[in-house]
């Protein structure tokens, strides 16, 4: 019972997990780059759920000062989060820039096919 | 005139920030190329400066937007800063004469303007990574010079550099992330993103969470190793060097992988180091096998490759591989050889690296059979490369050779005779490389490629000859080079818990 | 009568309400969720949904691929401008209180100011990603 109840307090953290490795296995398993590229926004995202989660502070009141409240959540990670989201949506259109190209280069964008190609260079 | 000194710091960043928005206004590449190289010309005077007066005065402290450190951003510069931004600055500037003709020869006309605006992002990134004294600031350089790498890398000739760069963006967004992670979790046990103020808080941190701690130590090592290219995760390395426009190559091949170095250095010595005992920690059981692999792996199959500039990259996995293996030494001797060698291979590195770009400004080939005879037909340049390969391998009176020195002695300080050993035999390796290089070139007859190569023009030969003699001087003259690194292992070993 | 009818129409109702509410996200980044990121993708995205329905020939009318080239760096420079500003009066970059007398309200004044810098550099980011994907298989 001790177990199931540490999991269900830690949900949140889970599902960091879950989406991490997921991502992961995503980039590492799948040929295809914009399957990659789609594990690798799979992978950040459980970055911002890893730093917004424990933002929330239990009691707490969304972070505008007023006299009656003492207890605030934190707004420290979502704006470290803001920031985050930028650079992986910058990324990630970058990414899908490159693979634009590399398919006008190659015909194709599985990196099997590609790295065959090369190897008869 | 103080004011101005007041505001060094920010300075560093804002003005190679500001002249990367201005390039990205311009559209033809000669006007770029100009505006790069005075903005460039600029960083060497503020980063010199900031050197001086942390060496009087001791560290700095800049408050970025006048809000104090833990609330808000600080720049701090202590004496390892104030190094790595001399480095990076000075070699940025040494190297940008000799951009003018290789990029405008390796990328089209209108996209000419845009990779130095991009070059001016990385330089930004980079002097940013290497001054800031907030976890997740770093971050947002970090970021800010790999993507901009990334860009700077896709605009090579060769269709294999856009699948270098996408490769080099995978596993480069993975490292980040991993780092994010490792800082997501110090902040979470000791509320602050500062360094000197983590250092200060994750002592008791540590007794109250232990795993969070070192899982975050975990996270940090494996995402700044995926920057540096430590053994097993420097596969993006060889194609990006190989395959990026020449002059990317040599200043990425001089300045990222160091900055990165820097990164580790500061989190595992004044973070770590601080507030928790370091030896005690897995980090040198860990650096040790994966330098060792590294600086034979890479080296042997550097020996194998056909391509000049990938060989040149292998090489520089296995040089990485010194540098971290002096870190894992961690005593004086030892953490000076490595510091020392982060310094010499930048500029062994660069000058190497600008050759072999003269060569493919030349001869538009870099493959080894094809440039038979070379060195009669280039003798300039490739003296150039043999120089600067000899202090690749540590010849005594190259720079090479002090690094090489340091590390040795400090194996042999930490008991560890083996490891003295495998460091001489693998610079045995780097014998066999650059001597296939100048066999070829000086023993075969002159091939097709060749024939009409003569040295590149005064402006490339300049930069390339000055590194290469700065590879030699240093290896004579040590005072600034490794004068500095003992002072610098010294205050970081004196910082340990 | 063409058949997409509906589509149009009710694009060019909606397109006015979707860059007011970017405005509206815009001004209210200190008070809620909002600022510059967001508004901006909110602005792009209303001139995204006009070249998806009337034509990329029609958007690049409305807005010119030369006028997006040149807002991009145009926002960064408003941006490292307000910091600028802020060395130029001697104090550390990025320091708003120099833009009033009153402290807070100077600081207040520059939030504004970087946040209308985002604005401007997101918006034009979005739109020029979506030129040069769309233009790709032209």
């Amino acid at each position: 019972m001790g177990a199931v109840q540490n999991f269900f307090d830690h949900y949140n953290y889970i599902a960091t997990i879950v989406l991490m490795v997921a991502g992961l296995y995503i980039v590492i398993a799948r040929g295809n780059m914009i399957k990659k590229l789609i594990g690798l926004m799979l992978f950040q995202t459980s970055v911002y759920l890893l730093y917004i989660a424990p933002g929330k502070i239990i009691g707490g009141t969304p972070p505008v000062l007023d006299p009656n409240f003492t207890v605030y959540s934190n707004p420290l990670p979502h704006v470290l989060i803001l920031t985050a989201i930028v650079v992986g949506v910058a990324t990630i259109a970058l990414g899908l820039a490159i693979v634009s190209r590399i398919h006008e280069a190659y015909g194709t964008i599985e990196e099997d096919e590609i790295f065959a190609r090369e190897e008869q260079e | 005139m103080s004011a101005i000194t007041a505001q060094l710091p920010g300075l560093q960043v804002v003005v190679p920030l500001l002249g990367a928005i201005i390039a990205a206004f311009m559209r033809r590449g000669t006007l770029a190329w100009a505006w790069a190289t005075l903005i460039t010309a600029f960083t060497p005077i503020i980063a010199f400066a900031l050197l001086f007066q942390v060496w009087s005065n001791g560290p700095i402290s800049y408050h970025m937007g006048g809000w104090p450190p833990p609330i808000g951003i600080e720049y701090r510069v202590d004496l390892l800063n104030a190094f790595v931004l001399v480095l990076v600055s000075l070699v940025s500037t040494i190297m940008m004469p000799y951009a003018r003709r290789s990029v405008a020869h390796e990328i089209d006309g209108d996209k000419q303007a845009w990779f130095y605006a991009m070059y001016l992002l990385c330089l930004a990134g980079l002097l940013g990574i290497a001054i800031t004294g907030d976890a997740f600031n770093a971050f947002v350089f970090l970021e800010i010079s790999s993507l901009s790498t990334y860009v700077m890398i896709a605009m090579g000739r060769d269709r294999r550099a856009l699948v270098a760069s996408y490769q080099y963006l995978i596993l480069g967004t993975i490292g980040a992330t991993f780092y994010v992670i490792g800082v997501g979790l110090l902040y979470l046990v000791t509320g602050s993103l500062n360094f000197a103020d983590i250092a200060a808080r994750l002592g008791e941190a540590s007794a109250a969470f232990p795993r969070p701690v070192l899982a975050g130590l975990a996270f940090l090592f494996v995402g700044i190793s995926l920057k540096l290219a430590l053994f097993p995760l420097h596969l993006w390395l060889p194609n990006a060097y190989a395959y990026a426009p020449s002059f990317a190559t040599a200043f990425l091949a001089a300045t990222a992988t160091k900055v990165a170095v820097y990164l580790f250095l500061r989190i595992a010595f004044s973070i770590y180091g601080v507030a928790l005992d370091l030896k005690a920690l897995p980090v040198s059981t860990v650096l040790y096998p994966l330098s060792i692999a590294a600086m034979f792996i890479a080296s042997i199959l550097a020996v194998y490759e056909q391509n000049l500039k990938r060989m040149l990259a292998y090489s520089s996995v296995a040089q990485i591989g010194y540098i971290t293996l002096g870190i894992a030494l961690m005593n004086q001797a030892g953490l000076t050889g490595g510091i020392v060698h982060l310094f010499n291979h930048a500029l062994i590195k660069g000058a190497l690296f600008l050759a072999l770009g003269a060569v493919m400004y030349r001869a538009g080939t870099v493959k080894l059979d094809d440039l038979g005879g070379i060195g009669r037909t280039m003798p300039l340049t490739f003296a150039a490369f043999v120089l600067a390969g000899m202090s690749l391998m540590g010849v005594p009176g190259t720079a090479g050779f002090i690094s090489k020195y340091y590390l040795i002695v400090g194996a042999l300080d930490a008991g560890k005779w083996p490891v003295a050993f495998l460091i001489v035999a693998s610079s045995l390796i780097a014998l066999l490389y650059i001597g296939r290089a100048v066999e070829v070139a000086y023993f075969r007859p002159v091939s097709q490629a060749v024939a009409h190569a003569k040295d590149p023009p005064l402006m490339m030969l300049v930069p390339m000859l000055a590194l290469t003699f700065a590879s030699v001087y240093f290896g004579i003259d040590t005072e600034l080079s490794a004068g500095v690194a003992s002072r610098i292992a010294e205050l970081l070993i004196g910082g340990l818990k | 009568m063409r058949l997409d009818v509906v589509l149009r129409v009710g694009v060019k109702l909606i397109i006015p309400f979707m860059l007011l509410f970017g405005l509206y996200v815009q001004l209210h980044g200190d008070y809620g969720p909002g600022g510059g990121f967001q508004a901006g993708v909110i602005v792009a995205g209303a001139l995204i949904v006009y070249a998806l329905i009337f034509g990329l020939d029609e958007a690049q009318r409305v807005v010119p691929r030369r006028l997006v080239e040149f807002l991009v760096p145009l926002g960064v420079l408003i941006y490292a401008g307000t910091g600028a500003f802020a060395l130029l009066n001697g104090h550390n970059f990025l320091d708003y209180s120099v833009l009033a007398a009153h402290a807070p309200a100077g600081r207040e004044r520059g939030i504004l100011l970087v946040e209308a810098g985002v604005l401007v550099t997101v918006s034009s980011t979005m739109i020029a990603l979506f030129y040069a994907f769309s233009e790709r298989g032209r």
